[in-house]
């Protein structure tokens, strides 16, 4: 690579990893501020992490396989939902998709040769492991592991015996990590785009990745500020929360939650992003509606900021308040509607390819519809006196955790992978290895909705008899769920050893990233390329 | 199991509008779901080889933003108007005080009577007021669809009306730490002239203890009676009769150990009640505050239940 930029003369382009920078080995990685290679250590921790997190759940749906089964303590199975709660939300759903693709595929999608502050981006993925490093320290110290639900309800985490203090603080880098990258994404969208991108030629990832990026900013230091709380008031004894000292906690929960609702935000429209780019591709036409998606992302990520007292309803919050955040959690869910209305309407008349990208992407519609529906039932505040802190609730937010972000991120492994790493896998096992998976998913998380309808309470290491049937089914839906986990993950490291070339452009793309080889060279683009037309046009 | 009938006024109101919902919903799912297959099915690439660009409707976007909105108001106005009968009392509603504490709760009635159940008249709307000790609860009735959350330093409410006799699960819904999942307890709805029995006799005995000494008055008011009987038999904990000086087999940290129940042991279970815990009990017994003269009170009076 010449000085200014250009690679004249050096046929065939070195790729990004092949790339000979100031260091080698590892730290020419760990220290790397190109933002795919960050990209591409995200991915490894994320799935790390993720394998840890699901192998405690994999050990609390054995517990629960039958009433008063003597696998493990009472205590013992109150940290691992717990640890499952806390790692799957603040180390793997939330940096998942705009950690790892966002960093990866931003630049490359608005025709940029990295983010706007490369530095700063290797510190938020420091801080990442950090955080992580910090949480998995407080397993081991002071009381042990936490105990408190991954929501560390007041007072009761303000007086439980373990390392509380240490887990939230490892949080609170977490969302230090998170506000960071946030801003690099805002900026590197308003200042960065290739000449000729502007705002509704953006690919509507990018559309995705930048509301997501706003509510990181705004929401994140809420929560870090409310942990700080919390530190502060169990070390020095200030009754910010504890009624014991005068302090409310129903204010915890007020600052938790305006947060943590957002957060929902900040799992999903990233993966709707995803959505929105798989779709047109492998229907080989415009996407319908791209307008209304791109803004119906904007005003999920503000109306969704004003929703947060739905998670309050039977607290002992006012009933007004609970009136007003009942109204507006019912229209937060126009958005999504028109957004999956849009999806559906770009298949009409295409010339669709159900290669496992897509296939991801239309389970994701399916089971993203499911937890959105079952979402509605908890917004009507009748109902929800019945199936608050119920295993409905389980069974909905895994409906929209998993099947929407989960699926949206498998979707976009699947479109993706030959691009991050310049090889193909095999279609036939991936779509055999959704089938288990998508029955796993189904008999896991289905039987818990019937559960939390009959009025079975979350959070419970042993249940009464009734309950076993449902439970059971779930437990067996978890054996399948991870056979079904494996095997994808399985087929995609084969492909990456052995798959064959997939040359810059396998899909049939229209968005910039696809007009790179694969994998990308370093600084992307040979010349900045000038955009002249939408980002779907086929 | 996969039925789950609701009972009283409010179980009636949340199901119709549970059930409103759920038409709504699977409707829309199997339309969703059905127009997503039969796209791919009809104008898969082998069919339709060459898609045709399709631009957009400017009235089926705005069809399809206001049906959505009308049918999710539609469904606010019908959770609200649950929720106001939900929260809305009957001034002659009977009032019982609830008190939840690590992992119990205690019920108590207008008339003094302290009990661990809540047994109620069949017909007749019933208010409670909640609080908590020490960690928020939620007080959940499943079968009567309600539920609140019992927070320290506040008091919240709840009422509801039983339709049919018979026993209903009370389940605590806010986690609140290692015994969480069997803080359990009943709705015993009865018929009015048996409650009345039970009501009576309460309170006759409560007139009773009056006269009595000042350890006899705390078993009662501290609500020990409610789970430690005085006649032999075991309720949630065990008997207290004869109980000073036998030998008993507690469990310590999950291991099982033979002591004697002594004055010591007794203040030991009023102060830190889960650390020996006599075996084939939970350990759910709450702490509470007292002071040293009481304890010694209270212990005289247990040393005298022979």
């Amino acid at each position: 690579m010449t000085e200014n930029g250009t690679f004249e003369g050096t046929h065939p382009i070195a790729n990004f990893y092949q790339d000979q920078g100031k260091h080698r080995g590892i730290l020419a990685w760990i220290l790397s501020t190109d933002h795919k290679r960050i990209g591409l250590l995200y991915l490894l921790l994320v799935l790390l992490f993720f394998s840890v997190a699901v192998f405690f759940g994999f050990l609390m749906r054995l517990k629960l396989m039958a009433p008063g089964f003597p696998l493990m303590k009472p205590q013992m199975y109150n940290a691992i939902f717990t640890l499952h709660g806390i790692i799957q939300i603040f180390l793997v759903v939330i940096p998942a998709i705009p950690a790892i693709f966002g960093n990866f595929f931003l630049p490359l999608q608005i025709g940029a040769r990295d983010v706007a502050f490369p530095r700063l981006n290797l510190l938020s993925w420091w801080l990442y492991i950090s955080g992580a490093i910090i949480v998995f320290l407080s397993l081991f110290t002071g009381g042990g592991p936490v105990d408190t639900g991954w929501t560390f309800y007041a007072p009761y985490s303000l007086r439980t015996m373990v390392n509380v203090p240490l887990a939230v603080f490892g949080v609170f880098i977490l969302g230090l990590s998170s506000i960071l990258t946030g801003i690099n994404f805002v900026t590197t969208t308003h200042r960065l785009r290739a000449p000729g991108m502007h705002w509704f030629r953006l690919p509507l990832f990018v559309w995705g990745i930048y509301s997501t990026a706003w509510v990181q900013i705004l929401a994140t230091p809420v929560i870090g500020i409310t942990l700080l709380l919390i530190m502060l008031e169990r070390y020095l004894g200030i009754g910010v929360f504890d009624p014991a000292k005068g302090g409310d906690p129903i204010l915890y929960q007020h600052l938790f939650w305006i947060y943590s609702h957002p957060a929902v935000y900040i799992m999903i429209l990233p993966a709707m992003g995803v959505i929105s780019e798989v779709i047109p591709v492998f229907s080989r036409k415009r996407i319908y509606g791209y307008k209304a998606i791109a803004f119906s992302s904007m005003a999920i990520a503000s109306v969704g900021s004003l929703v947060w007292g739905h998670h309050m309803f039977v607290s002992g919050q006012s009933d007004l308040a609970s009136l007003i955040f009942s109204l507006l959690t019912f229209l937060v869910a126009v958005p999504s509607a028109i957004k999956v209305f849009n999806w559906v309407a770009t298949l009409y008349k295409g010339s669709i390819e159900l290669k496992p990208p897509l296939l991801f992407a239309l389970t994701f519609i399916f089971l993203f519809s499911i937890g959105g529906l079952t979402g509605l039932f908890q917004g009507a505040l009748a109902v929800n006196m019945h199936l608050h802190d119920t295993y409905w609730i389980v069974g909905h937010f895994h409906y929209i955790i998993f099947g929407g972000m989960g699926f949206g991120f498998l979707a976009g492994l699947h479109y993706w992978f030959p691009k991050m790493f310049g090889r193909t896998y095999d279609c036939k096992k991936a779509v055999w290895a959704w089938v288990i998976l998508f029955i796993g998913f189904n008999l896991l998380y289905f039987p818990m909705l019937i559960l939390g309808w009959e009025g079975m309470p979350r959070r419970y290491y042993d249940y009464p008899p009734q309950f076993h049937t449902l439970h059971l089914l779930a437990t067996i839906g978890s054996w399948i769920l991870i056979a079904g986990l494996i095997w994808i993950f399985l087929n995609l490291f084969q492909g990456l050893r052995k798959g064959k070339e997939a040359g810059g452009n396998p899909w049939g793309g229209t968005t910039l990233e696809w007009q790179t080889p694969s994998p990308p060279p370093m600084e992307n683009f040979e010349r900045i390329p000038v955009v002249e037309k939408g980002p779907y046009e086929f | 199991m996969f039925v789950s009938w609701a009972t009283g006024l409010s179980g009636k109101v949340v199901d119709q509008v549970f059930f409103y919902i759920l038409a709504v919903s699977v409707f829309l799912l199997a339309l969703i779901t059905f127009l997503m297959v039969y796209f791919v099915i009809r104008f898969r690439k082998k069919r339709n080889p060459q898609a045709t660009d399709i631009r957009e409707n400017i009235w089926l976007e705005i069809i399809w933003t206001i049906v959505p909105t009308l049918i999710v108001l539609a469904m606010f106005y019908y959770g609200l108007t649950g929720f106001h009968f939900l929260k809305k009392a009957p001034v002659e509603a009977m009032k019982v005080k609830v008190t939840a504490r690590q992992w119990s709760w205690l019920f108590e009635y207008e008339n003094g009577i302290k009990s661990i159940e809540l047994r109620i008249p069949i017909g007749k709307p019933v208010k409670l007021f909640l609080t908590s000790q020490d960690v928020i609860h939620g007080f959940y009735a499943p079968a009567f669809r309600i539920k609140q959350d019992v927070v320290p330093g506040m008091t919240t409410t709840l009422w509801f009306q039983a339709t049919e006799v018979g026993t209903f699960d009370v389940l605590c819904t806010q986690y609140c730490g290692l015994q969480h999942a069997i803080m359990m307890t009943k709705i015993v709805v009865v018929p009015s002239e048996e409650f009345h029995q039970w009501y009576q006799k309460g309170r006759e005995e409560m007139e009773a203890i009056k006269g009595k000494p000042r350890g006899a008055q705390l078993f009662q008011e501290k609500g020990c009676i409610a789970c430690h009987s005085l006649d032999g038999t075991p309720r949630v904990g065990p008997t207290l009769k004869g109980f000073l000086g036998k030998t008993v087999i507690v469990i310590t940290d999950g291991e099982e150990r033979s002591i004697e129940a002594d004055d010591d042991y007794l203040r030991r279970s009023i102060l830190e009640p889960n650390t020996d815990v006599v075996k084939g009990f939970p350990p759910i017994m709450p702490k509470e505050k007292m002071a040293d003269e009481e304890i010694h009170e209270l212990i005289n009076y247990i040393k005298g239940l022979k």
